[in-house]
């Protein structure tokens, strides 16, 4: 504390908008997250029946921290043989004891689930910080504790299944296969899982190859909630470990996040079989900022829309759209608040933005960066300093882009926001309709009747109005066009899992 | 002197926005009755006719869909009306081809009580299957039911009205905007269709009805960019199934399957036929002062 009063320092702007430069300006004490007490093991096997089972081919992979690039562990790569090995125990788990368990029983167990998830959060919290690069503070405070959410919402499901669906008696569909990506990797695992096994499912999931060490704690915990062996099964992997669950004959459900492209390549793979699929795809939402719309309020938005988790979300605002007539204010904003945030270690309480997943993906968005520049957009970042190791990048906007760039059409996943301006609200929807994707956009303006216009204008699944990036388990999320198939989350979200 | 009259045969032309048009290929297939007689040169359709299907259907869309629940809903009632008005007509088709009379009747009054049925599901399955969503966050957050856009379809082959109008009305009940292949070998039914179509108020481009070969369209039918969702309701060939399949995910087209063997029966109607073709969009807003 004295030290940080007693030094002096001078306010140097180190760009002409950081009137507030608290990221180099401020010293902030350091507030690291204790994480000795989660047990991390140098190596973790497969979990298939309700035990933990070296992979057939002995091969492992390492897992690397993204924040300071060291190996934290490693985990199988399951090969086909283990993944036929998988699915058996799934399909006889599916007819032997979890079929007979009554509906109101097999809810028990997830409620026990969420119960001790809630139990270990810090733990969670902390290892998917860890393994993931995002800040604590997020994995604290939004990935667990909706993590337990949607245990404790779906549990409840498992004996009303009926009331889901009018005048219909839902059956469960059998043999689950899951691929789950890397940005929200025990997130997008209970979304995948709770629904399934509500609906009376069993379960093979494969968490991505960067982040499987909260999946696999995840197993341990299945494990001591006493859940049947074989009702979840996890396998780690790569694409290929992936591939062979998709084209798997034994499972009746393939649920996938990530990206469109490989969406498309197993919509493709499952062409001419009967499985039934849900994809939830890449996105590139646009937020249509309005005259009238309360501009400080907005600029928090903006934000929280593209640079939470460092901008690894598909349904990341990534396109600002903002009305000619308040365009340079909110620039100007939000230049200022970009220079407020604080990149760097992700276990750090203050830290604002985390480390990019992975090497691979830190060079993707590094080469969109470029690509930006070179399609002639002007580039901004803040000027805080960022670790030395690690994969960080700061917060980035870019300027003067216009709607045929490829900054503007693709997805970056990254904390990188293109700016283009609107004049009338037609235009400003028809910007935002403007891609092949359909997953999520926001609008800001302080009048509701224009908030329902815009809204039913945007072809999309989720509309934020006047905030961005909530999730609830109670709340349908998913894609229109190229941004997926089906639903996930709220009552919607069990017809992925059932017959009907 | 007396002469016997010449009665006027009908062309049968396709259903293209609003109007009637032959194919542009020039292309025609014979029909026959069940006695194998001649009864029309139908058009085959082609790969240019269904792409001006569906720039009529995406640009039908923003109108049918933005119109009140409670007016597709009296449009698909009027569709109702205007069918009864043209039974004989529809007799006269169906009785060639192997339908007894008892059996046309059946097959006209369940066409006509199916589109009853959808009429009233316009206004009501939102209301079923929306959604107030108790968020655990000071936001109201509410999902609406949102048709998905341009919807390719084949008819059933062997319910060549009964089948049709059945796979029509859920997906134009919803607001969205079809393109529909008719039944190949019985195809004339869907054209006296389109004219009760024609004469009920639905707007040009909502339904849009070709005649041609299932097999030659399949792979535009599911490849078209410009296409949110394909549907049939036979059982096809393992080939056609994978090609559509495998075109649909060109742009990740929602392909329903929802196989019906009995057009009378219990399964040949549901909320759920509607619900298909149907996006959950979910809004969520802060409360507070």
């Amino acid at each position: 504390m004295s030290e940080t009063e007693t030094k002096e320092t001078t306010y140097k702007p180190t760009s002409p908008n950081s009137k507030l430069d608290f990221a180099s300006i401020w010293e902030y004490a350091p507030a690291p997250q204790e994480s000795g007490f989660a047990e991390i093991k140098d190596r973790y096997d497969l979990f298939i029946d309700g035990k933990f089972v070296k992979p057939s081919k002995g091969r492992y992979f390492k897992s690397t921290n993204p924040a300071n690039e060291e190996i934290i562990t490693e985990f199988g790569e399951a090969t086909k043989k283990d993944v036929d090995k998988a699915v058996k125990a799934a399909r006889k788990a599916y007819e032997g004891e979890w079929s007979r368990i009554s509906p109101k029983e097999r809810g028990k167990y997830i409620y026990r689930i969420a119960r001790m998830l809630q139990e270990r959060a810090r733990e969670f919290a902390v290892l998917e910080s860890m393994d993931g690069g995002k800040p604590i503070r997020e994995s604290r405070d939004v990935d667990i504790p909706l993590v337990a959410a949607y245990f404790f919402y779906y549990a409840g499901w498992a004996d009303k299944l009926e009331y889901a669906f009018p005048g219909k008696k839902p059956e469960p569909l059998g043999v689950c296969g899951q691929i789950i990506p890397w940005n929200f990797p025990l997130l997008m695992l209970a979304w995948k899982i709770a629904p399934a096994l509500a609906c009376g499912n069993t379960v093979v999931l494969k968490p991505a190859e960067t982040t499987s060490l909260t999946a696999l704690k995840f197993a341990e915990l299945v494990k001591d909630a006493g859940l049947p062996d074989g009702v979840v099964n996890i396998i780690t992997g790569a694409g290929q470990t992936g591939a062979e669950i998709v084209n798997h004959p034994g499972i009746d459900k393939i649920a996938f996040t990530g990206s469109t492209n490989v969406g498309k390549i197993i919509q493709k793979s499952l062409a001419g079989t009967d499985k039934k699929y849900t994809l939830e795809l890449g996105g590139k939402g646009a937020l249509v900022i309005f005259e009238d719309a309360p501009i400080d309020q907005a600029v928090e938005g903006i934000i929280n829309a593209i640079y939470f988790n460092q901008g690894h979300v598909c349904c990341a605002g990534s396109r600002l759209l903002v009305q000619e007539g308040v365009a340079d204010k909110v620039i100007t904003k939000l230049k200022d608040r970009l220079e407020t945030l604080i990149v760097g270690d992700p276990l750090d309480k203050n830290t604002d933005i985390g480390a990019i997943n992975s090497k691979e993906q830190f060079e993707t968005v590094n080469k969109y960066l470029e690509l930006g520049v070179e399609e002639g957009a002007d580039i901004y970042q803040s000027k805080c300093k960022i670790p030395e190791n690690g994969y960080f990048i700061r917060p980035t906007l870019f300027t003067n882009v216009s709607q045929s760039n490829r900054i503007v059409q693709e997805e970056i996943f990254g904390p990188v926001l293109t700016v283009q301006t609107f004049r009338t609200a037609d235009e400003g929807i028809e910007k935002a309709n403007n891609t092949p994707y359909g997953l999520a956009n926001g609008v800001w303006t302080d009048k509701g009747s224009k908030i329902f216009k815009v809204g039913n204008g945007m072809r999309s699944g989720v509309i934020w109005a006047n905030t961005y990036n909530k999730f609830d388990p109670t709340s349908p999320f998913g894609g229109y066009k190229e941004s997926g198939v089906g639903r996930e989350g709220g009552m919607h979200g069990l017809a992925a899992y059932t017959k009907i | 002197m007396s002469e016997k009259r010449i009665d006027v045969k009908k062309t049968y032309k396709m259903y293209i926005g609003g109007g009637f048009p032959r194919s542009e290929s020039g292309r025609t297939y014979k029909v026959y009755d069940s006695d194998k007689n001649l009864v029309a040169d139908a058009c085959q359709g082609s790969r240019k006719d269904f792409r001006e299907a569906v720039k009529v259907a995406r640009s039908a869309f923003s109108g049918w869909s933005g119109r009140s629940a409670y007016n597709r809903g009296q449009i698909l009632y009027r569709i109702a009306e205007m069918m009864e008005n043209r039974r004989d007509q529809f007799m006269q088709e169906l009785g060639p081809i192997g339908f007894k009379t008892s059996e046309a009747e059946a097959d006209i009054n369940a066409a006509i009580d199916r589109l009853i049925y959808y009429a009233g599901w316009t206004d009501k399955y939102q209301q079923v299957f929306g959604s107030i969503n108790p968020v655990a966050s000071a936001h109201f957050n509410f999902s609406m039911l949102e048709p998905t856009g341009v919807v390719t379809a084949f008819a059933p082959e062997n319910s060549p009205l009964l089948g049709l109008v059945s796979v029509i009305a859920p997906i134009i009940s919803g607001g969205n905007t079809c393109v529909i292949l008719a039944s190949e070998a019985h195809p004339l039914p869907a054209i006296s269709f389109a004219e009760v179509l024609n004469s009920s108020d639905v707007p040009g481009g909502v339904v849009n009805i070709l005649t041609g070969s299932r097999k030659e369209l399949a792979e535009h039918f599911s490849s078209h960019m410009d296409v949110n969702a394909l549907c049939y309701t036979d059982e096809l060939p393992k080939e056609i199934k994978t090609l559509i399949d495998e075109n649909a995910s060109l742009n990740v087209k929602r392909v329903i399957k929802r196989p019906v063997n009995d057009w009378y029966g219990e399964n040949a109607q549901s909320p759920y036929f509607l619900t298909d073709f149907q996006e959950t969009k979910t809004t969520w807003h802060p409360v507070g002062f």
